[in-house]
């Protein structure tokens, strides 16, 4: 793991608060592990034991289910983060070349994150943007009809803005 | 809120939407679903309001709208006048913004070179393209952050005529008469759905809005929630008083963070007016509404691991019976429906069940929404009636495949559907033709695909998906699929024998008869699909070890021909240093040494370089 995890108490507290107000309704679990992972960034097993004793579940349940959902991360993401969208619509168009081409540049294979924690690559299924194909998002902003080029200008930019 | 008030907010916000008293006012309704924004409509409607504001244009009312379904256009800005002549501005740019206010705004002059008919190849006109829209009929119009536009537009007279006139069971009949089915992709017939909840009387019921829309290449569901969220919640609280049902969830997936946004704000508008919550129209009925986010797993798309998911387990399916509507979300009876199901709902309540009955064909009533995307000249979302043709589709509002390319394949029903091919293009989409011809009708993705796609690869593409998405719960979807995987990479690595075609042929036959859910029943499906429609170019890959589209690494080499102008283009690109050749002479590709990156074709600027 590239990035050490750490939690103040003043996210716990965030954390606990929220959980409170999801006991009210029935099926607290998903909202809070959404919840979870906008404090924290992610959801590793110290964050799980808190809402296992919150809840009052067994943590290998919590874990069961953070587990299988595929947006649930258990390690810290890069600062920048960069999805390419493998949809079906996205795929006939091309994005397979633009996530080689990111894999190549930034030496990381897809879901991983660079070493010195500046970049996490990720492969979605489907941003719904599909009459843009083929897109990829880095940091939640939106780039359509893209090719390897622009790819590799937003990594340089990116790059730039860092130093 | 009464129905007296909702009929006097609707005369006041419709006189405003359709400008009616002021003749010289102009509406700019600028497109910022997820499309627009990605295309840059931002700076546009901010460029708008600014412009607006410094010239004094009391007249002009800018608005925000949803999806207008050209997504190949946008951004869109679309001038409306008091007469309601409409104008679609496409690609428009911030610097464009004052053209427009001078000279159509102000001086009532088109801007003739932003027009679509400067950008789109072909295709019917906007206003065909507009008309008989039933589920996206605010989409594009309306501000869907603004409850009174769509009042405005007949909004909420439906819940209110149910409420105020109709009894549960009336609403179920009149469902059950229009012979609506659901949108989701099943097509089980909506009316009779509700009616099996119904007959549970007593207890607890839930109704689900199911907005999970894992198909990747379907965005018909999230351009409805951004495009026309008080659509979705009046519907569901019709459902809801027929099933009587007072709770009810909108799961929608976390990856439409602008659908949720304006999801949330829409219910909290109706919960503001009464139009949500306790006694709603003065009828007693009490209806609650919540959003639950989805977390990127595919199979929660299927009711019951939805459910599962709601209460906070592992999206696992389970077996049915019992069905939903006897035990479903915590053991009690519960309706899902699709996102489009309910977005038919208010007009069928409204303009009664023989309306909806003209629309379609016999089996198929009303229209469809499909995300058309893939190798297509105008991508976007369109609204046709059921029984249009492939080939309308395709070529006539499509505007055919770009550079000229040929058809191959469309691809509906995602994962689930399969491949239709040229054969098909004169067949008439509807639920069960598509299942006769191996595809379904699926949420409505159409991915058209053009000589330069791959079949094989394409069926890879899928199982891949299918693999990665599997809840591992039933032995025939977790395994089989991964070993009809491996055996497809086999084949595009030019690997496998016929034995090997024949194992995967008779894997997914059995994988189709055995699996627990829809999901795994339906992995099958695009192998299947084009293993009946394009089995010689699976003997390609197997028998002469060619790939024919030029797609598949392991079965092609690059070549360059004598189109060849020496530029030294490609032998800059190349990263491994594989081409050689002197300035204006032929340039060689060393094939022991290139890695088949494509990189050199895509630098070539004559096409010298070809793959074969």
């Amino acid at each position: 793991m590239a990035i050490k995890f750490e939690m103040s108490p003043c996210q716990i507290d965030e954390l606990k608060q929220r959980i409170a107000k999801h006991l009210q309704k029935p099926g607290p679990l998903m909202p809070t592990l959404h919840d979870a992972q906008q404090i924290f960034g992610c959801i590793p097993l110290e964050v799980q034991k808190i809402i296992a004793e919150e809840l009052n579940e067994p943590i290998a349940k919590i874990n069961g289910v953070v587990s299988f959902y595929s947006h649930f991360t258990v390690e810290p993401k890069g600062k920048h983060i960069i999805n390419v969208c493998l949809g079906t619509a996205c795929y006939v168009r091309g994005s397979q070349d633009i996530i080689d081409k990111l894999s190549e540049l930034l030496k990381i294979k897809p879901g991983e994150t660079t070493a010195d924690g500046k970049f996490t690559l990720a492969a979605n299924r489907c941003f719904g943007a599909c009459g843009l194909a083929p897109v990829f998002t880095v940091d939640g902003k939106v780039y359509g009809t893209a090719n390897t080029k622009d790819a590799q200008s937003a990594v340089e930019s990116l790059l730039k803005d860092l130093e | 809120m009464t129905k007296e008030q909702l009929l006097k907010i609707r005369k006041k916000a419709s006189e405003k939407l359709l400008m009616s008293k002021l003749p010289h006012a102009y509406r700019v309704a600028i497109g910022m679903a997820t499309c627009g924004v990605t295309a840059g409509a931002q700076p546009v409607y901010d460029e708008f309001v600014a412009e607006v504001k410094k010239r004094h244009l009391n007249d002009v009312f800018v608005a925000s709208v949803g999806c207008v379904g050209e997504c190949a256009l946008e951004p869109l800005v679309e001038v409306t006048d008091n007469q309601g002549v409409v104008t679609t501005y496409c690609k428009v740019k911030p610097e464009d913004v004052e053209k427009i206010i001078e000279n159509h705004l102000v001086n009532g002059r088109i801007v003739e070179d932003l027009l679509p008919s400067k950008f789109k190849k072909g295709g019917s006109s906007d206003a065909n393209a507009r008309q008989g829209r039933i589920a996206l009929r605010n989409c594009g119009i309306i501000n869907p952050e603004d409850l009174e536009e769509y009042i405005a537009r007949d909004g909420y007279l439906a819940l209110a005529k149910a409420l105020t006139e109709m009894t549960p069971e009336g609403v179920i009949e009149e469902v059950k008469k229009s012979n609506l089915r659901g949108r989701g992709g099943g097509g089980f017939p909506t009316g009779l759905k509700w009616s099996l909840a119904a007959r549970n009387k007593g207890g607890q019921h839930y109704l689900i809005c199911n907005a999970d829309e894992g198909d990747p290449g379907a965005f018909m569901d999230r351009s409805v929630l951004e495009g026309d969220p008080f659509g979705v919640i009046e519907a569901m609280t019709i459902a809801g008083y027929a099933i009587s049902a007072s709770q009810g969830y909108i799961y929608v997936r976390a990856e439409y963070p602008l659908a949720v946004t304006r999801i949330n704000k829409a219910i909290e508008k109706a919960y503001e007016v009464g139009l949500l919550g306790d006694n709603i129209f003065g009828s007693g009925f009490h209806f609650d509404l919540e959003t639950r986010l989805g977390a990127g797993a595919f199979v929660c798309g299927e009711e019951t691991a939805l459910m599962a998911s709601i209460e906070g387990e592992r999206g696992l399916p389970r077996n049915k019976p019992p069905f939903p509507a006897d035990e479903g979300l915590w053991k009690k009876p519960t309706i899902i429906n699709n996102v489009e199901t309910f977005a038919n709902i208010a007009p069928i309540i409204l303009k009664g069940a023989d309306w909806f009955n003209t629309i379609g064909t016999e089996k198929s009533r009303g229209t469809k929404v499909f995300a058309l995307g893939g190798k297509i000249n105008n991508t976007g979302l369109l609204e046709i009636p059921m029984g249009t043709t492939l080939r309308e589709v395709i070529y006539d509002i499509g505007g055919g495949i770009p550079n000229g390319r040929a058809f191959k394949a469309v691809q509906t029903g995602g994962p689930s559907g399969g491949c239709l091919t040229a054969q098909h293009l004169d067949t008439p989409i509807e639920y069960d033709t598509l299942v006769n011809l191996g595809s379904m009708m699926g949420s409505g993705g159409m991915i058209v695909m053009d000589d330069t796609n791959c079949m094989v690869d394409v069926a890879r593409f899928f199982l891949e998906f299918t693999v990665d998405e599997s809840c591992g719960k039933c032995i025939p979807c977790r395994e089989g699929t991964k070993r009809m995987l491996e055996l497809l990479e086999k084949i595009t690595k030019g690997k496998a024998d016929l034995k090997d075609l024949q194992t995967l042929e008779d894997l997914a036959n059995s994988i189709k008869d055995s699996a627990l859910c829809g999901l795994g029943q339906t992995a099958p499906n695009p192998v299947l699909s084009t293993l009946n429609n394009f089995r010689d170019e699976y003997l390609a890959h197997v028998v002469d070890k060619k790939c024919p589209a030029g797609v598949c690494k392991d079965l092609i080499q690059y070549y360059i021909t004598d189109k060849c102008i020496g530029c030294g283009r490609c032998k800059r690109g190349c990263p491994v240093g594989a081409i050689t050749g002197e300035n204006k002479k032929i340039h060689v590709i060393d094939h022991n040494i290139c890695i088949k990156c494509g990189a050199c074709k895509v630098a070539c600027p004559v096409g010298a370089i070809i793959t074969a």
